[in-house]
Parts: structure tokens; sequence; C-alpha cells
């Protein structure tokens, strides 16, 4: 149908797209690009605009200024021929839960209209591929999170989509979960998909993404691939924890001139973090003799290179996960997974 | 737009499909769609129960429990007097599933996802409606069986009998667009099973379905004699039972298209907006 015209542009162009709901400012002039068989991570905190981003290009939402294109298809003008190409998954949103998992992925071939054949064996196949064979005849509802997870972005992926959409398609898994779920999303993108992916978490990003746009309050504040913001923070990180909570201030206060930016302390986990520059070992001999001096009992001393955590901090002053709806041990999952 | 400021990109101009495929496609999507909604409902215990068991307890409930202390002064008593209503009840009372089922999918996102897809906007409501009518005419069907088996028979021959029933079906497919309405404006499971109660029982229960509106005091009167499930229950009896057609035909298709008229655009503007 649409062979006569072959788009040479990017699979995904955003040019300063504004858009408001009443007082709120959920995005600001935002740019995005992302070439044809690239993973973009969208990274940042609830409420930063993601999801926003992701309606509008997914044609529910019209930008109140600027342009969507998505290969080609510009998401006000032919919304249309935009639905035709992309898939939207995320948190099991689509997810029929009385119907089975066969049933869900049966109707979704329906309403893209593929021939009956098509359809029951795209169905077998995708159950097969996401591991939902056992399950695929049980009604969805007593599914476990994480294959409810996986039989959405199957059912985003019936009609082949050119470019794929997820909106935190990790958001309260487990981590056992999530690494199944990634794996999942790895092969997508080794087999060539577009794949605009949203996320709180850094080292989603990290893992799974070609480049990474960081968005705060509906605006870019950074973008670029994992390497280049980890090098935007420029050297080594030292991170230790101290067992005497109380003395973190005194201990931070006696380490500051090692640091080039104000050390950070998390007073719950007693964890002080210093960025040292290059001269990372020196720094480390160094802080040792001083906390020898002070006998100060430490744990886990050592230089790394910045995560994203990192990263995050120095862009935006607070942290990427918000602390409302952390569960515990995403945080600590999220570091060293 | 600012687009002058806007790189020099130039997105594809892509034309629609044809208007035969793109009718044929939304033929089927509805199709499509009001076989899922059937299979959720057999998948779903709960349905069941409120489009049979209710109805039909109701039946019963009001035959033998409430029925011998109304008099009633129609020909064949007071189960002549109830089936018509009881019909009726049960259809409108039924369209409140519409309002839950719709409000659920908004708030889970079923429905941005289908608004994400190649399908014709229209469909998703359409589809509901068909599975909605299947359902009201199962409960109709139902009801009937179960009223012929405690004694009650159409008076008037079988052609006005297969009519009334029609009607109960109808009522029960106009009140089914105030419910979509409702379930696509307030957009909140729990929301919209509370207020149902503000205005689906006093429109169901506040009329001519059980009880004669003539036993109610005046100020009610007024009310349950004028809204339309009390005079489109009056026409049902007359065609169940025998009895002039005329005023209350009218005043029932005035009404019933009234309805339709208000409450279609309407829910079809909520459903674009809501998102």
């Amino acid at each position: 149908m649409t062979t006569a015209q072959r788009w040479e542009g990017p699979a995904i162009f955003v040019e300063d797209v504004y858009k408001s709901f009443g007082d709120v400012r959920a995005l600001c002039g935002i740019d995005l690009v992302v070439e044809r068989g690239k993973v973009l991570g969208l990274l940042g905190p609830n409420g930063a605009g993601k999801t926003t981003a992701v309606k509008i290009l997914t044609t529910l939402l019209q930008p109140d200024r600027g342009r969507a294109l998505v290969e080609g298809r510009d998401v006000v003008r032919s919304p249309a021929a935009v639905r035709e190409i992309i898939g939207l998954a995320g948190q099991s949103a689509a997810i029929q839960e009385e119907l089975t998992g066969r049933e869900n992925l049966e109707i979704m071939g329906r309403l893209y209209h593929l021939d009956p054949d098509t359809r029951h064996r795209r169905a077998a196949e995708l159950l097969e591929r996401f591991d939902l064979l056992d399950a695929a005849d049980r009604p969805t509802k007593g599914y476990s999170g994480g294959m409810q997870r996986r039989l959405d972005l199957a059912l985003s992926l019936v009609s082949h989509p050119e470019v794929l959409f997820l909106d935190e398609p990790t958001t309260g898994l487990d981590p056992r979960s999530r690494l199944g779920m990634w794996e999942v999303i790895r092969e997508l993108v080794a087999r060539g998909a577009t794949l605009l992916l949203t996320t709180q978490y850094l080292e989603e990003a990290d893992e799974l993404a070609d480049e990474i746009v960081v968005i705060d309050h509906g605006k870019v504040i950074a973008a670029g691939t994992s390497e280049e913001l980890k090098n935007r923070i420029g050297g080594d990180v030292l991170e230790f924890t101290v067992d005497e909570r109380d003395r973190l201030g005194e201990v931070a206060e006696t380490l500051r001139a090692l640091s080039e930016a104000e050390p950070t302390i998390d007073a719950e986990t007693g964890t002080l973090t210093l960025r040292v520059g290059e001269g990372g070992s020196r720094a480390l001999v160094e802080t040792v003799r001083r906390l020898d001096a002070l006998g100060v009992h430490t744990e886990g001393l050592g230089v790394r290179r910045p995560s994203l955590d990192d990263v995050f901090l120095a862009l935006t002053g607070h942290g990427a996960e918000e602390p409302a709806d952390s569960p515990h041990g995403r945080r600590r999952a999220g570091r060293r997974a | 737009m600012t687009t002058a400021t806007l790189s020099p990109l130039v997105p594809l101009d892509i034309p629609g499909p044809a208007v035969s495929q793109r009718l044929r496609h939304g033929v089927a999507d509805v199709v499509s769609l009001t076989l899922r909604e059937l299979l959720i409902w057999f998948r779903n215990p709960f349905f069941i129960f409120f489009s049979i068991v209710q109805p039909v307890m109701f039946t019963l409930l009001f035959r033998y429990v409430f029925g011998g202390a109304i008099p009633v002064s129609v020909h064949g008593g007071y189960v002549a007097y109830l089936m018509p209503g009881v019909i009726a009840q049960s259809a409108a009372f039924g369209s409140f599933g519409t309002a839950i089922a719709l409000a659920r999918q908004l708030q889970k996102g079923v429905i941005d996802r289908f608004r994400a897809m190649p399908m014709a906007r229209s469909a998703v409501l359409l589809g509901r409606l068909v599975a909605d009518t299947l359902r009201i005419t199962v409960t109709v069907l139902v009801i009937l069986g179960v009223g012929y088996g405690v004694g009650f028979r159409f008076q008037n021959g079988v052609v006005p009998g297969v009519v009334m029933l029609v009607l109960g079906v109808v009522l029960g497919i106009t009140i089914s667009t105030v419910s979509a309405f409702v379930g696509l404006a307030v957009k909140d499971e729990e929301a919209v099973s509370s207020f149902g109660l503000v205005w689906i029982f006093p429109l169901t229960f506040v009329s001519a379905a059980f009880v004669p509106v003539s036993s109610m005091p005046g100020w009610l009167q007024a009310f349950a004699a004028n809204q339309p499930v009390t005079i489109v229950i009056e026409e049902m009896r007359a065609l169940a039972l025998g009895g002039p057609l005329v005023l209350h035909a009218w005043q029932s298709a005035l009404w019933l298209a009234g309805i339709v008229a208000v409450f279609v655009p309407l829910a079809v503007r909520a459903y674009r907006r809501a998102s």
C-alpha cells in the first residue's frame, strides 16, 4: 500500500514538541531522533513527561506545538498511517484477564485483519517465543506479573510493527522477571526493530538502549550514549559505607578536598560518594589514610566508573528513582544487576 | 504551529485506504470486538449472575413474595402486570454493565491500546453496542421463559407479543447509550458503580415496572408516571395484554429517539476525549 514512498529520514523524529494539560506543562520543547533499527531509552523520573511523549508518538494525544514523525508519517496529519506501522506495549494494559493468552493473541490478529491461518500461526509462534506455551490456554488472570508483561509485548508484535514503543515495560516487576523481560527485548532488538523505551531505571536504559535521552520536567536535560553520559561526569567515583551514621558529616568534611564536587551522602544507607576525577587510586590511598586517622570503620570502599545514577544526580540535583513508588530492593537491584 | 522554524524534513503524504476497504475492515472490527465481549462474558460468572440469575430472582420474588400484596386491575392478575414491567426493568437495569465495562477498559488502558491501532474509532463503541444487544436479548428471552413457567401468557396475540420483546430490547439499548456516556465520562470503575445508584435505580424502580404508579405518593407520581421507562412499560403492557397503543407508542418513540439523539453524540465525544 505504501511501497511507492520511501522514507530516508530517521524512524522517529520529534521536534520542539510542547504539550500542556491545563496549567501543567508536561512537555516543554522536546527533540528526539531515533535512527532505524536503534533503541532509544527515554529516561526520567515519574512525571517527567515520558508517557506524554509516547502518547503523542502513538497518536493518542496531539501536541500543542511542534512536530512528530514516525517513519516519516506525521502523527497529527496522518495518524491512521502511523497506527499502521507502530506497536505499543507497556504495563500489561492490552491484556483482557478473563481471556487466555492464546485468545488475547487471536483477537489481536483479527483486529489486524490477518486471515485465520496466519492468525493461528502467529499466535502459536509468539506464545512459543515468549515462553508462554504452557500457560497458553489458561485465563491470563492467573499469570504472574512477568508473564503478563511478556504477553503484552507479544500482543504488540502481532502485526510486525516497524516501530515499537515500550512504556515502562518492567516497572513494578521483581528483579528476576525484569531480567527475563530484558532478554526478550534484547532479542527483539537483535532482529532489527526500532524501539523507543521509557524507563525510570537507569540500568535498564544502560542495558538496552543505544542512545539515552534524559528528561526531567518536560525538558531534555542530556542525550548521548551511556558511555558519553558517564564521561560527562569525568573520571572515577569513590564510594564506601560508614557504619556510624552520626559521623557521616564529619567524614564528608574531612574528604571534601579530594572530591571534584560536593560529596553525596545517602543517610539512609550510610553511603558516601565522591567524584575523584582521573586520579582514582591516589584518592583511594589518601581516603584510607584520612579515615584511618579519624578511626572510622568503613565497608565496601572502592573506586568505580560512574553509573547513570551518578549522572542523573549530577544533571538534576536529585536521584532518578522516585522514593514514593520504589519497593525495597529496586535500588540495590538497579545498581548491581 | 510554528512550522517556519522547523527543519525542512517533508513528511510522507500517505493516502488512506479506499472507502470499500475501510468499510469492510470496519465491519470486521465490530464483529471481532463483539466476539471479544461475548467471550469475556462467558468467562465471568459475575456477569452471568447479573444478566440471568438476578432478573430471574426478581421475577420470582415479585411473582410470589411481593405480588400478592400488590393490587392490580388487569386481566390475568399480578403476573400479567409484572412480566412486561420486569422485562423492561431488567433490560434497562442491565445496561449498567456497559458503564462499568467501559470505565474499566478505559482505566486499564485497553481503549488507549485500541486507539493506537489501525481501527475505526467507532468500532469499539459499536462492538459493545452489538454485544449489549445480544446480551439484553438473552436476558429478555430467559425472563419470558420463566414468566411462562409461572403463569404469564400473551393475551393479545403473538405478533404484538414479539413487538413487546423487541421494544424491551430497544429500551435496554437506549439506556445503554446513557450508560456508555456515564462510563466514558466518569472513567473510574468504582465511581461509576456508586454513581450508578443515583440514576439507574430511580429510573428503573421508580416506574410502573412492579407497582401501579397510582400507589405512590403524589410528588413521586409526577416523576414515575412521566419518565421514559414507565412510558415504554405502559406500551409494552398494552402490546402484551391488549389496550390502547397509539398514545404511548408516540411518547415511547419520542423519548427513545430523544435519548439516543442526546447521548450518542455525548458518548462519542467522551470517547474521543478520554485518553
